[in-house]
């Protein structure tokens, strides 16, 4: 889990893979002002300050122990039409699916309307 | 083919049983990732980019028609109706759930495979030359002494917690197809040069990854009724002195390096001297047990040529490539075997879908004793078919997308799965891979090139053996975008080498370029009739290095 020592720039979003799938997951902002988590990358919550980012960095540590998710951590992001896209290759391709199976994935719209599964 | 007995039954239904307990309490809270993690890796469940990743064990790249049918099955009920073979010779699905892989393992086990010890840092998965007990220059099938070996490692209580893992190839053939000097140990059955007598030439220490090593014989003669026990003292030996402390110096290519080779020779007889032999050892009987397994199938007696083949190959140019492409000759007068390439122009080397597997297994039954191999190629075989039947087999191939005629062409490439799954990667492969298939898919210009290995790996790891490929492809990261480094002069072959790079790392869209570069120096230079890696040992690298650099700085 990032902490502010190897916290990436901002902004920034949190992912993870569900425990139960092992699907990337995103935390997202809640109707009620709570965290949650979505597939959808697009609704991903974005920290711009490093309020915002404390806060998703103690949402990881709870979810990680809650063995909801594992692997989770920040992940610096532009911030585009469509939402947030993360500046690294390599997470970007954890957003979208194998790049070369546009069918699969995210990319092909998997899964991305269903919550972290229960 | 071997078939298990009550005890290697028993052993993994219990180990199906204690894993679908553990992954009950992971899903409960009762274990965590921290604990979880080691569990699921011993059963060959890792956590990838975009989701768990299984892989599958086909010990010694051997399967029958059934098991193939239970892979396809598992893909198209638990996956995403497809399968990678890798080169390992196993078999990865990239989307199972975990809460279904218990169910997965148990529809394993009923085909009698597994899933265990394809990961961590204990002996994996033995591996052989995909043409055992039919190729021509073979001595003897080495599958006999796999899976001796199989069940001797498996769950060896000394050697379950190595410094790192462990990896054993072998092959009974004076060519060497395994990759067996790139292997932890690498076990090559020989004659005695004087009695004739048949036992084992050892080789330790070879390994690719980042510190890419060429094994080193320590044994040049084994019998072999002292395998195991030879095997043991080698492994206590690197179990006790292999480092610890340093996971990347902890293979034991890099005790052997760091002590010697005549060193580390010494050590290993030191304490194969001291073993009681005849208690390590395997039992005669139960040695001629597994032997009986292997025996070869009931072929016909068959005339070398067939005339229906001669009469196809006329009637069909397509057919004809195919044949002349992909066929390896076999030790029975009449057969020969298939390598079916899974390295169709564009798609991703090694995928396989579970309409496709359902069909080679099919055809397997039918036509091939019920027995097909994976290679570490990332190909099928079909070991055993009638040269009367090549026809058939090809009308049933075509269809399905699998009749591609490039075994060991420029497009037959090699390619991990690299960061378009890998969660170790990176950069990506497969579409490097799929980039320079197109630029020379013509089926002329393949042709035309010859033999040439393509190898691709998506980090250092080198699980597409990058360094071994006469042309070798591994990505990077540099500054930020994916950067391909290039290696030339590498040989997976007896004459193993590693490949020398040949300047500064390009991007993807250049890559093409490159190979296109090196292909047009050994055009130039070749001789008649040779191919391409001789032109590369002949000329030196100098040429092709001049033509890397135009490109690399056209580039800059």
């Amino acid at each position: 889990m990032a902490s502010s020592a190897t916290r990436p720039p901002l902004p920034a979003i949190l992912l993870a893979n569900d425990l139960l799938d092992g699907d990337v997951v995103f935390a997202i902002g809640e109707a009620d002002g709570s965290l949650g988590w979505t597939r959808d990358p697009g609704l991903a919550l974005v920290a711009t300050d490093d309020a915002a980012a404390v806060r998703l960095e103690g949402f990881a540590t709870a979810e990680l122990a809650a063995q909801h998710v594992v692997d989770a951590y920040l992940v610096d992001v532009e911030l585009g039409a469509a939402g947030p896209v993360p500046r690294h290759f390599r997470e970007r391709f954890k957003t979208l699916g194998p790049s070369n199976r546009p069918d699969l994935g995210k990319q092909a719209g998997e899964g991305i309307a269903a919550r972290r599964s229960v | 083919m071997y078939r298990y007995d009550e005890f290697d039954e028993r052993f993994v239904r219990e180990r199906v049983g204690q894993f679908r307990d553990q992954v009950a309490r992971r899903l409960d809270g009762s274990l965590t990732e921290d604990e979880f993690k080691p569990l699921r890796l011993k059963n060959g469940v890792y956590l990838q980019l975009h989701a768990y990743m299984l892989r599958i064990a086909i010990p010694y790249g051997t399967l029958s028609a059934r098991q193939l049918r239970q892979l396809a099955l598992i893909g198209e009920r638990y996956d995403r109706g497809y399968g990678h073979f890798t080169t390992r010779q196993n078999l990865q699905f990239n989307w199972p759930q975990l809460r279904d892989v218990p169910a997965i393992l148990d529809l394993l086990a009923d085909v009698e495979m597994h899933c265990i010890q394809t990961s961590g840092n204990c002996i994996r998965n033995v591996t052989a030359d995909h043409f055992a007990g039919v190729a021509q220059d073979e001595i003897e099938d080495p599958r006999a002494v796999c899976e001796l070996i199989r069940q001797w490692s498996t769950a060896h209580p000394e050697f379950s917690y190595l410094p790192r893992k462990f990896k054993i190839a072998a092959t009974g053939a004076q060519h060497d197809r395994a990759v067996i000097k790139a292997h932890d140990i690498g076990i090559r059955i020989l004659k005695h040069p004087q009695s004739g007598e048949i036992g084992y030439e050892i080789s330790v220490g070879g390994g690719l990854g980042r510190t890419p090593m060429i094994g080193k014989v320590v044994r040049d003669f084994l019998p072999k009724t002292d395998l195991l026990a030879y095997l043991e003292a080698v492994m206590r030996v690197y179990n006790l002195e292999g480092r610890r402390d340093n996971k990347y110096k902890a293979r034991v290519k890099i005790l052997v390096h760091e002590i010697g080779t005549d060193e580390f020779r010494r050590r290993v007889e030191a304490e194969f001297a001291k073993l009681d032999g005849p208690s390590v050892n395997a039992d005669p009987e139960e040695l001629a047990r597994i032997e009986s397994y292997f025996t070869p199938p009931a072929y016909q007696s068959l005339p070398e040529d067939s005339q229906a083949l001669a009469v196809a190959k006329a009637a069909n140019p397509d057919f004809a490539r195919w044949v002349d492409t992909n066929l390896t000759p076999h030790r029975v007068p009449g057969y020969s075997a298939v390598t079916i390439s899974l390295k169709p122009v564009g798609l991703a080397p090694g995928d396989a879908t579970s309409e496709q597997m359902r069909l080679v297994a099919d055809l397997a039954e039918r036509y091939s004793f019920d027995e097909l191999r994976v290679t570490h190629a990332q190909n099928l075989v079909l070991p055993h078919v009638r040269k009367d039947d090549l026809f058939a087999i090809w009308q049933a191939l075509v269809p399905v997308g699998l009749a591609t005629a490039n075994l060991g062409l420029i497009t037959d490439i090699i390619a991990c799965p690299g960061l378009d799954y890998c969660a170790l990667a990176t950069a990506r492969s497969i579409p490097i891979a799929q980039a320079i298939a197109q630029r020379f898919a013509d089926v002329e210009r393949q042709a035309s090139i010859g033999e040439l290995n393509i190898k691709i790996s998506g980090c250092i790891n080198a699980c597409g053996h990058h360094h071994v490929g006469h042309i070798g492809v591994l990505g990077l990261e540099k500054r930020g975008i994916e950067s391909y480094q290039i290696t030339l002069g590498g040989e997976a072959t007896e004459n193993a080498s590693i490949g020398e790079i040949l300047g500064p790392g390009l991007p993807a869209e250049e890559v093409p370029n490159a190979i296109e570069a090196i292909v047009g120096v050994y055009e130039r230079h070749r001789h008649d009739g040779e191919r391409f890696i001789e032109t590369v040992k002949r000329v030196g690298l100098v040429p092709f290095k001049t033509a890397f650099k135009e490109l690399a700085d056209a580039v800059a």
